[in-house]
């Protein structure tokens, strides 16, 4: 019979020392390589003390509650075999000329659990028996790789260090890369929140490509103006839910938007610069008599802008209709290109998604884009009282190189008034 | 001249620079090459390369010699052999020429400029090129500093008429009749014993009480043994003075007193020191780790987007340490993650025998408080050795004395150097002296020995 003296590992970067909280076993139990001893409490972490090697328990070292300093004996076991039969220097002692000399003895005390617990580097290890929160070699120590897992390890961004080496001498494997990348550093699955280092590589391509490429060129051209204002939309409401109650059956639904749009045509007339392309590289503004509108719509395939032309020749339920057509089109992917180009001014709703105030990027070369926000009941403040009332914000950018700041409040300003008193959108002239 | 604009530029075409250069180019990186000599550096035009070369005619010629003496076993006989140095050196030369038209094709093939001139530094973008016809500006983006080291002189022995250096050493068309080597490392040992092979009857002069100092005793002796044998006599302890009056003879300053040694040519192979002038230092103003710039684990100097690789860049100073630099800076400018985690460089000395050193001795790695295993197994026991002549030397492994982790090989030995590569791989893996003793070694190799001194180190060599 020999005996193999398990020392508490060290547990973690700078402890000396931890407490004891629970013992898994007692004197006389019969214990399997790797089951687990003791566990020990340090201010960071729990912290199990697997068994090396299969064996009975013939000592214990300290009580429940007790703190034991960092290589201290924490438990002897008598084992099958010569003391220390499995370690790798004593395997060839037999041959060689140096005199067996007790292992336990020769270890300096800062051995750490990589090596108290690991069994002869030969066999399979254990499973993930490196406690939580323990460096899985001597603190100094370099990592036993080879020069493709170490280059492996820097491209994934992965400390080596961190990584325990299941290979022979602790050597670290492609397979102890991806138990690492999958499972995270050792001993986290007590708390099963684990860094997730995948990185998945997704081709820019298709609609998302030409998506990438338009914002950067309005981000890189364009220099934007952000304006965002509140309106009063509850009359608006009142008359909307009032014409979709009353509307003839072959008409359409009324949203906001047909409003919006026609209120657009108005506030254009008075600021015609709005409605125009800036073509920066040949330095020309092309001003646009007929009012074309974008409507940014978010389809499965990513963000599409349907036309509305004409809108000045169409009146609210006209709008309603094309609208509806096109959306459909753009969601079902039945658009064709003349549907989706030639606007010459754009909207943006994100609906219930629409927040508090947005920036949006300006569809180029156009140079104004309305935003519309969220619609809520908020409290105004009507000279006696608050009253509940409907508001929603326009977030509205334009291009300062074209749109001067007086221009685009002036057009926004314009839009807020005819908005709240809608009756006014349908005054001609 | 118009301006060159690119991303990457290398100054200094030697060996670190020119791998850089390719590896730079195979990444779609645009990259231009400065050089004001051949290409190839140091190693291809007067060093690696052209020694390897003279030191190969010195052996064929030395064997020709030994076997016309009634001696030699082998049953061959020839008559009085004769050399024509003259030849030899044209030989020689036409190697290096064909490997210099080599480099040029293959930075040609990566799509990389080369500019032949003395470039300068204006600042830390621009480097400006005197060429052949004009001053050529060069801006780049990155720029890696490749112009690595030039042998030292000694205050006493200025270079010029009798005394040379390596370069000229290997440019010699007639064979001196008395050769001083000052300086017992390997430069100087390995040019020496190719002399001494030649006809020269030669002298090396040591400061130090033995040859070789920065290999330990046991590896140098069979390398000391030899040099009786060829007939160089060796002076350890010993310092030059200065050549005499009349410039044929070198005084040495001995335990025993001065000393008049008989010398038609002094070659003064005392070290190698980095090329950190004339190339603009001083405007960019990189901070120094002594007379080397400094570097950091990407080769990154203490200036933004300028890297330096090599000689220059500190010891040791070898052809395959800058050529390792020069590829992962490459890597480094392409936006790969690299740095320099290598376990070993090796380090050869091509005398007769020659000496392999991977990793750490074991008295480096007894310094480091490791508990070590040590196994050796000599040639003598080795059945390839014996039929090659090549029982002198032997393989030696270091090995951690707990978990059996190879930390260092070395090895003494006729044809050691090819050894090098299992030597490195075993360490770059990880080897433990059990992966070693379980790869087949082919039978007969004098490889072999590599697989017995780690059984060996484990206890149980066989044909010991």
């Amino acid at each position: 019979m020999g005996e193999r003296v398990v020392k508490l590992p060290d547990v973690g970067e700078g402890i000396a020392e931890a407490e004891l909280v629970e013992w898994h076993v007692k004197v006389g139990d019969l214990v399997r390589e790797d089951a687990v001893l003791a566990a020990v409490m340090t201010d960071k972490a729990t912290v199990e003390i697997p068994s090396p090697v299969e064996g009975e328990i013939a000592w214990i070292g300290a009580e429940i509650g007790e703190k034991v300093a960092v290589g201290a004996p924490l438990v002897r076991l008598r084992t099958a075999g010569e003391s220390d039969a499995d370690t790798p220097a004593k395997a060839s002692a037999d041959v060689g000329a140096q005199p067996v000399e007790p292992e336990p003895a020769r270890e300096p005390a800062a051995d750490t659990a990589a090596e108290e617990v690991e069994p002869k580097p030969a066999r399979a290890p254990a499973p993930r028996a490196v406690p939580v929160g323990a460096p899985p070699r001597p603190a100094g120590e370099r990592p036993i790789a080879s020069p493709a897992v170490r280059g492996r390890a820097r491209e994934a961004g992965i400390d080596l260090r961190q990584v325990p080496g299941t290979g022979p001498a602790g050597r670290i494997t492609h397979e102890d890369i991806d138990a690492y990348l999958r499972e995270g550093p050792a001993g986290t699955p007590r708390s099963r929140l684990a860094p997730d280092n995948t990185v998945e590589e997704i081709k820019v391509i298709g609609l998302r490509r030409r998506i990438a490429e338009r914002m950067e060129l309005a981000h890189a051209r364009i220099v934007p103006i952000t304006y965002v204002e509140e309106v009063d939309v509850t009359a608006l409401e009142e008359l909307r839910t009032k014409l979709n109650a009353e509307k003839r059956a072959d008409r359409p639904r009324l949203t906001l938007l047909p409003f919006l749009m026609r209120a657009m045509v108005t506030a254009i007339r008075e600021q015609p610069m709005i409605n125009a392309h800036y073509e920066d590289e040949a330095g020309l503004v092309r001003r646009f008599g007929g009012i074309h509108i974008g409507i940014a719509t978010q389809t499965d395939a990513g963000l599409l802008v349907p036309v509305v032309r004409h809108v000045e020749a169409r009146d609210i339920w006209d709008c309603a209709a094309a609208l509806n057509r096109l959306a459909e089109a753009a969601r079902k992917g039945t658009a064709t290109r003349e549907e989706l180009t030639g606007s010459t001014i754009t909207i943006t709703s994100l609906g219930a998604l629409g927040g508090i105030a947005t920036t949006p990027v300006i569809n180029r070369p156009e140079v104004a884009i309305v935003g519309v926000n969220r619609m809520a009941v908020r409290p105004l403040w009507d000279g006696k009282e608050f009253v509940p009332r409907k508001v929603m914000n326009l977030s509205s950018s334009f291009d300062h190189r074209i749109i001067d700041g007086w221009n685009a409040a002036v057009f926004v300003q314009r839009i807020k008034a005819l908005l709240e008193t809608p009756a006014l959108i349908f005054v001609e002239g | 001249m118009n301006e060159i604009v690119c991303s990457l530029l290398v100054i200094g075409a030697g060996p670190g620079g020119y791998v850089c250069a390719i590896r730079a180019g195979q990444l779609g990186i645009d990259t231009v090459i400065v050089e004001s000599g051949r290409l190839g550096g140091t190693c291809l035009n007067v060093g690696c390369i052209p020694s390897k070369a003279l030191i190969h005619a010195a052996e064929e010629f030395e064997k020709a010699v030994h076997w016309s003496s009634a001696s030699a076993p082998l049953g061959i006989s020839v008559s009085a052999p004769a050399l024509d140095l003259r030849k030899t050196i044209a030989w020689k030369d036409h190697i290096v020429g064909r490997l210099n038209n080599g480099v040029a094709n293959l930075l040609k093939r990566a799509g990389v400029k080369s500019v032949h001139g003395r470039a300068r530094f204006r600042d830390g973008k621009t480097v400006a090129v005197e060429t052949e016809t004009g001053v050529q500006v060069i801006r780049a983006q990155a720029i890696v500093i490749a112009t690595g080291s030039e042998p030292i002189a000694l205050p006493d022995l200025p270079f010029g008429g009798p005394v040379i250096s390596s370069t000229e050493a290997l440019a010699l068309t007639k064979l001196p009749k008395t050769l001083v080597v000052v300086g017992g490392g390997y430069i100087g040992l390995e040019l020496g014993m190719a002399f001494a092979k030649l006809g020269t009857a030669v002298t090396a002069v040591e400061a130090e009480s033995r040859i070789l100092p920065l290999y330990d005793a046991e590896l140098t002796r069979p390398v000391a043994k030899r040099l009786k044998e060829i007939g160089v006599s060796v002076l350890t302890g010993t310092r030059a003075r200065g050549l005499s009056g009349k410039g044929d003879a070198l005084i040495v300053d001995t335990a025993s007193g001065e000393k008049r040694i008989p010398a038609e040519k002094v070659l003064v192979a005392v070290g190698r020191r980095p090329v950190t002038d004339g190339w603009g230092l001083e405007e960019i103003d990189l901070d120094m780790a002594g007379r080397f710039l400094r570097i950091d684990d990407q080769c990154r100097t203490s200036m933004r987007g300028i890297y330096a690789i090599g000689d220059v860049t500190g010891e040791p100073m070898l052809a395959h340490r800058a050529m390792a630099q020069g590829e992962m800076v490459a890597e480094i400018v392409a936006g790969r993650r690299r740095s320099w985690d290598t376990r070993a460089v090796p380090a050869i000395c091509f005398t007769d025998p020659e000496i392999v050193a991977v990793g750490l001795s074991p008295e480096e790695a007894r310094a480091g408080g490791r508990e070590i295993k040590v196994g050796q197994f000599p040639f003598s026991a080795n059945g390839r050795a014996m039929t090659r002549l090549a029982e002198e030397g032997f393989v030696r492994i270091v090995a951690r004395a707990d978990n059996h982790l190879v930390l260092g090989i070395q090895a003494v030995g006729q044809g050691v150097s090819e050894l090098s590569t299992a030597f490195g791989l075993a360490i770059e893996m990880g080897a433990r002296l059990e992966d070693v003793a379980a790869t087949i070694h082919a039978h007969p190799t004098q490889g072999e020995a590599f697989q017995e001194a780690a059984l060996k180190a484990l206890g149980h060599a066989l044909h010991v």
